[in-house]
């Protein structure tokens, strides 16, 4: 891994920019993450663009308009109170998006040094450590996600947070994994001989190495944390109106299927599109990064 | 004491203090929450004076650490306090609701089991053939179509518009209806449980049986002449069938959620939907009662399952495999 001639930090440095360089092209030479990516891009384009592009306000009510037909002034037609199904279902990604996003960060941010610390120092801290998240992994995700909106109320920034809580254990593993693997080799036991402080060691030395399951892992992550979102939101128990969310309109969408289908299916196909692009993209990204763990994964 | 009862003893204390833990942090609920129980019950009648009364009357004067005993010796001799919402004993309520949901979780494991195992057989059999394609394809839209989704499509299609074949929701007990009428409520629900989780499983049962169909024994099970009927369904299924155990396991996890899910979709009365109405309506003696109950029963389906492996596969050593 690391020829210790030209100086660790410049040989650090070209690998990781060469890794990344490959792995770029590699990438979208993958069948999985093209499609992947072909699929998510438009979809979060149009979601950050909402505000230029949607065609009517979102929360204003066309009285008389109530459930059109697709077509017309209303493009994909008009739910119960009349809104536009078109500007609802693009603001809808907007929560779906920073969800997903934002609860995969933080549980990067709280899992990655996690994983670090318990692997690199192992012996007491270790065993504390996986003690703690082997008992949050014992309960199943949405029942951990249900008592943590339980404990703070139901809003978005309350899903994120109990989101991020189910995934931290499951991206610390596998960091903790990757780094007991890495910590074997001769360049940490170099950096250890240099007197390098355990902080460097582990975010110098060792997360450069381990970036790669790291970011399969949180690719997959992220369309599951927009997946368990969405079925917060649809119990109720996340976005809360009259903020448009695919979740919260499926689950009202519901009580009106005998006046329109439209109204349950395009929520619908956004959402699966956007989870289907990210386990395409996440599954193309493990093939690509990390091809010997080809282990299944869920929430 | 040999080493496969000292591993099962150590496992059965590790549950034994995850379900201590998830206890305490659990109960910690009654106490963080923004205004206590009390007020909660009282509602507009939460004056001062009233408040102080009830506190008294529902012990919650004590140190929380009393409290805490009181509520866990509660628990475990089946007194689980009375619901705030639905004014009924907790247990009551949790028994009936729960046995509506075993049907439910029990009856789509097997359907998922059914289902997936000689689909993801016929996918590695004839891998890389058209219908492998539409084995996978039709899993890989399983695990990324929400179960709010696929269950609200099957109403659209089989209990309102298009043809009203099944009730849209709801529930009628066995001893009311009849069995017809009974299993008239549990079609959609069960398959939409189904669909949602034979993804997994197909795609590993696939994988592990086409490592399994390349392996030398297969082959020697072939150059004996035996007609690959036989190879694969009494030489191959046996061996590439093992990880498939734990999985299901895991499954049961994905029930869970599956499960509260469909019931609010299908609006059918059973413990997901209490725990739902719970966490809307902060019925605190219920969430607790229905967290506890789930998660216990989801670590010991995990540990069954692990047994279950190590018990069929003999090469796995106890001692060092412990986690």
């Amino acid at each position: 891994m690391g020829s210790q001639h030209t100086g660790r930090r410049s040989t650090a440095e070209n690998a990781l920019r060469d890794r990344l360089k490959n792995g770029l092209c590699e990438v979208f030479a993958n069948r999985r993450c093209a499609i992947g990516i072909a699929i998510l891009a438009p979809i979060v384009f149009t979601t950050v663009l909402a505000p230029v592009i949607a065609p009517h306000n979102p929360t204003e009510t066309h009285m008389g308009a109530q459930f059109a037909a697709p077509g017309g002034e209303f493009l994909l037609g008009t739910d119960h109170l009349g809104r536009d199904l078109l500007s609802r279902v693009l603001y809808g990604g907007r929560s779906s998006l920073v969800l997903g996003f934002a609860a995969a960060g933080v549980s990067m941010l709280v899992g990655v040094p996690l994983g670090l610390a318990s692997g690199y120092l192992g012996g007491r801290i270790d065993e504390g450590v996986m003690r703690l998240l082997d008992m949050l992994l014992s309960i199943p995700s949405l029942l951990l996600a249900l008592l943590i909106v339980a404990l703070l109320g139901s809003s978005l920034l309350n899903a994120v947070l109990a989101i991020a809580v189910v995934y931290t254990p499951r991206i610390a593993r596998v960091v903790r994994s990757s780094t007991l693997a890495v910590k074997q080799e001769e360049f940490i036991k170099a950096a250890e001989a240099r007197g390098e402080s355990r902080v460097y060691i582990c975010f110098g030395e060792i997360l450069p190495n381990i970036l790669s399951p790291i970011i399969v892992e949180g690719s997959i992550r992220i369309g599951f944390a927009i997946l368990i979102g969405a079925s917060l939101s649809f119990l109720g128990l996340g976005t809360q109106p009259p903020t448009p969310d695919w979740g919260y309109m499926i689950s009202i969408a519901r009580d009106h299927l005998w006046s329109t289908t439209w109204y349950w299916l395009w929520p619908s196909l956004w959402l699966g599109l956007t989870v289907f692009g990210c386990n395409l993209l996440g599954d193309g990204l493990q093939d690509v990064l990390d091809p010997q763990s080809h282990v299944s994964k869920r929430p | 004491m040999n080493s496969f009862h000292r591993y099962l003893l150590k496992r059965l204390v590790y549950v034994l203090l995850n379900l201590v833990g998830l206890s305490v942090v659990v109960f910690c609920i009654t106490v963080v929450l923004p205004g206590n129980a009390a007020e909660t019950i009282l509602g507009r009648y939460a004056t001062p004076e009233n408040v102080a009364t009830l506190e008294r009357e529902l012990g919650l004067h004590r140190p929380h650490h009393v409290q805490y005993l009181d509520w866990v010796a509660g628990f475990v001799t089946g007194d689980w306090g009375t619901s705030f919402r639905h004014n009924r004993p907790v247990f009551d309520l949790v028994v009936t609701r729960g046995i509506r949901s075993a049907y439910l979780a029990v009856i789509s494991l097997v359907a998922i089991v059914a289902v997936s195992i000689p689909a993801g057989i016929i996918a590695a059999v004839y891998s890389e053939s058209t219908l492998d394609a539409g084995i996978t394809g039709l899993a890989y839209v399983g695990i990324s179509v929400p179960e709010f989704v696929t269950g609200t499509g099957l109403l659209v299609l089989f209990a309102g518009p298009v043809w009203s074949v099944f009730p849209a929701g709801g529930y009628t007990p066995l001893s009311a209806g009849g069995p017809v009428e009974w299993a008239s409520h549990l079609v959609l629900p069960v398959i939409t449980l189904t669909f949602l989780s034979i993804a997994h499983l197909v795609r590993l049962t696939r994988t592990e049986m086409i490592e399994t169909l390349q392996s030398e024994y297969v082959r020697t099970a072939r150059l004996k002449g035996l007609d690959e009927r036989t190879v694969v369904l009494k030489h191959a299924v046996r061996n590439g069938l093992l990880p498939t155990v734990t999985l299901l396991a895991m499954n049961v996890g994905y029930l869970v959620g599956g499960v509260v899910v469909v019931e609010e979709v299908f609006a059918y009365p059973g413990l997901g939907r209490l725990l739902v109405g719970a966490v809307l309506h902060r019925d605190i003696p219920v969430l607790q009662a229905t967290v506890l109950l789930v998660a216990g029963i989801y670590m010991f389906a995990n540990l069954g399952a692990d047994l279950l492996y190590t018990y069929f596969d003999p090469r796995i050593s106890y001692g060092s495999s412990a986690r």
